[in-house]
């Protein structure tokens, strides 16, 4: 769209006005507050696009499974005797109670509480009746009495990814160039990585496109973080003009295409995985030391030098989120209505990481991270203070998301990847 | 109990053990220091080298955070900073300052040895902002030693008893 952008009418059906000879980027605010766009994101975006579901490393064994609620669907992904993942719907064929009903564990297969209706845990119907109470052959094909598989379920380094759509192309297609990123943090250890055990679910009331721009948002780490800094300076030692003057990484966004992009650059804090501080004393340094020339050695030292010192934030659209910051977060968010989030948010480690490691990891992480962190609810506040301006809509109708758009190189505090997300959103969203 | 509690080894006297009323009090003052936002005066209560934690909702009382995601996990350091930084402005979650309220009972002794005096009490706490009411429930976890003459806590473990952190999205103030 080139020419001058029409921010005089904002219309139903067209909430992205994009100008790029002026470089000029607005969404209208319409898009984080109408019943009708959250109903329509339901249809054309989570109905049609791969959703993250879990992780590999959460389901160690054969007959592990674990509950979820993913897009508003409750879900069972679990692996069957014979190792297979698999991703059901909770729902009783018989009357709709949920089949399992703990956060997790390991069986064989799982019998509904209300009736008593049985399931191996390949789906299977397996009830034991009397006879003559159903048909003798009862459970045959045709007879919607297994639990109902969610339609697709695809891999990628070992993170599971579900699509309710049956024609949806496949996982890989879908991630295009986003696949670097989980190459990327699944190369950070030789051993394999893990999701930790312990999930942050948390919510938000605010719309959940404000959590995806806030999750690869360069631009507002100072203003909005200024107490994080003051502690981190304090914690590390040094200054914040010493600290930019040791940097050497660049400072970049990707599009990774299909709505999924990324900013990386550098930052001060420490990185488990390779950049020391010093917090960490001298055997922090050699055990930094360590991870890098392991890292050198297994993927070669430009890869090694992107791992060890990049920092990177990372969204997978529409609603995956991976920062590999001061620590890894995996973090999944749903709108459960236009004006709340749901967040899942788990950190993601080396297997067989030591102790020590390990505990300076999630120091690292809870930090910054999460609902207790000196940053996370800061940008809390931040979205919800947005919804409520959105209250306004009427007399200040659009967002401006413009920010290094006529750059030739986007850095990571421009808003390009953003810029990314709502092309698509909006590809999907403004079709006929 | 904690995992800086050294229960059954070590060769020091257990710490004398007081009246439940010397603790209840202890703890209800506690809870008026946050009330009223005197985070100094509050800091002031704990021990040099003690810890303050927020477990994950749900967690066990014996969990450990170089296992398991936590909300805070806080050493000394950290916990001076906390309290540094929520009184600034720019601690953006709790300007303007949130009101709460820390209700306490239930207070039990739940032990003795060299670290000190292990206590739990039940807690309800409550932040309102704007037009907003947040509840946290759950038990805290006390262990308190006599230094110098006063009443010091040398780990407090706040455990939610709550299944996730919905609908209250963050635990920024201190509970």
């Amino acid at each position: 769209m080139a020419g001058q952008v029409d921010l005089t009418k904002p219309q139903d059906g067209k909430w992205v006005r994009e100008d790029s000879e002026r470089g000029l980027f607005k969404v209208s605010r319409d898009a984080f507050t109408s019943q009708a766009v959250f109903e329509r994101e339901r249809e054309r975006i989570f109905n049609k696009c791969w959703l993250y579901l879990g992780h590999g490393s959460e389901l160690e064994n054969p007959n592990d499974f674990l509950t979820r609620n993913v897009a508003g669907h409750e879900l069972i992904f679990n692996r069957d005797r014979k190792g297979v993942f698999n991703a059901f719907f909770n729902t009783c064929p018989h009357r709709g109670a949920m089949v399992a009903r703990e956060e997790c564990g390991n069986a064989l297969g799982f019998k509904c509480f209300y009736h008593g209706w049985a399931f191996n845990n390949n789906g299977k119907y397996a009830t034991r009746s009397p006879e003559g109470v159903y048909p003798k052959d009862f459970g045959r094909e045709g007879d919607s009495v297994d639990l109902s598989r969610v339609p697709r379920l695809e891999q990628y380094r070992d993170f599971y990814f579900i699509n309710f759509d049956a024609d949806a192309i496949s996982l890989d297609e879908y991630l295009a160039g986003s696949k670097e990123i989980l190459d990327i943090v699944s190369d950070h250890s030789p051993d394999g990585m893990e999701i930790v055990s312990g999930v942050q679910n948390y919510s938000i009331k605010a719309n959940w496109k404000l959590l995806v721009e806030n999750s690869f948002d360069g631009y507002h780490a100072e203003e909005t973080h200024d107490t994080y800094f003051k502690y981190l300076f304090d914690a590390i030692g040094g200054t914040p003009e010493e600290a930019i003057a040791k940097m050497t990484g660049e400072s970049s966004c990707y599009d990774y295409g299909n709505g999924h992009a990324a900013i990386e650059g550098e930052a001060p804090w420490g990185r488990p995985v390779g950049r020391h501080i010093p917090a960490w004393g001298e055997k922090g340094k050699e055990d930094i030391a360590a991870i890098v020339e392991e890292l050198e050695g297994r993927v070669g030292k430009p890869m090694a030098k992107r791992i060890s010192n990049g920092d990177r934030n990372a969204v997978f659209f529409p609603n995956l989120v991976i920062n590999d910051i001061m620590a890894i977060t995996v973090r999944a968010l749903y709108p459960v209505g236009p004006d709340e989030i749901h967040v899942s948010s788990w950190a993601f480690a080396p297997k067989g990481e030591s102790p020590e490691l390990r505990k300076r990891r999630l120091d690292n992480f809870l930090e910054f991270l999460g609902p207790g962190g000196f940053a996370t609810p800061d940008d809390v506040e931040a979205l919800e203070s947005a919804q409520i301006g959105y209250g306004n809509a009427q007399f200040a109708p659009w967002n401006d998301i413009s920010r290094g758009m006529l750059k030739e190189k986007a850095a990571n505090n421009d808003e390009e990847q953003m810029r990314c997300f709502w092309r698509e959103w909006a590809r999907r969203m403004e079709a006929e | 109990m904690m995992e800086n509690a050294n229960l059954t080894t070590g060769t020091n006297a257990a710490e004398t053990v007081l009246s439940r009323e010397v603790y209840e009090d202890f703890l209800y003052l506690e809870g008026q220091l946050l009330d009223e936002w005197k985070l100094d005066e509050w800091f002031a209560l704990f021990a040099e080298g003690a810890t303050y934690d927020v477990p994950t909702a749900g967690a066990p009382d014996d969990v450990s955070s170089s296992e398991k995601l936590f909300y805070v996990s806080d050493d000394y350091f950290r916990l001076g900073h906390r309290v540094k930084r929520l009184k600034q402005k720019t601690a953006h979650s709790e300007w303007p300052r949130s009101h709460t309220s820390h209700l306490i009972s239930n207070v039990r002794i739940l032990g003795s040895d060299s670290s000190g005096v292990q206590l739990r009490s039940a807690f309800v706490t409550h932040r309102s902002k704007r037009d907003k009411i947040d509840m946290f429930c759950g038990h805290h976890l006390h262990t308190v030693k006599m230094i110098d003459g006063e009443l010091k806590i040398v780990s407090k473990r706040s455990m939610l008893d709550l299944a996730s952190l919905r609908p209250q999205g963050r635990v920024s103030i201190i509970l």
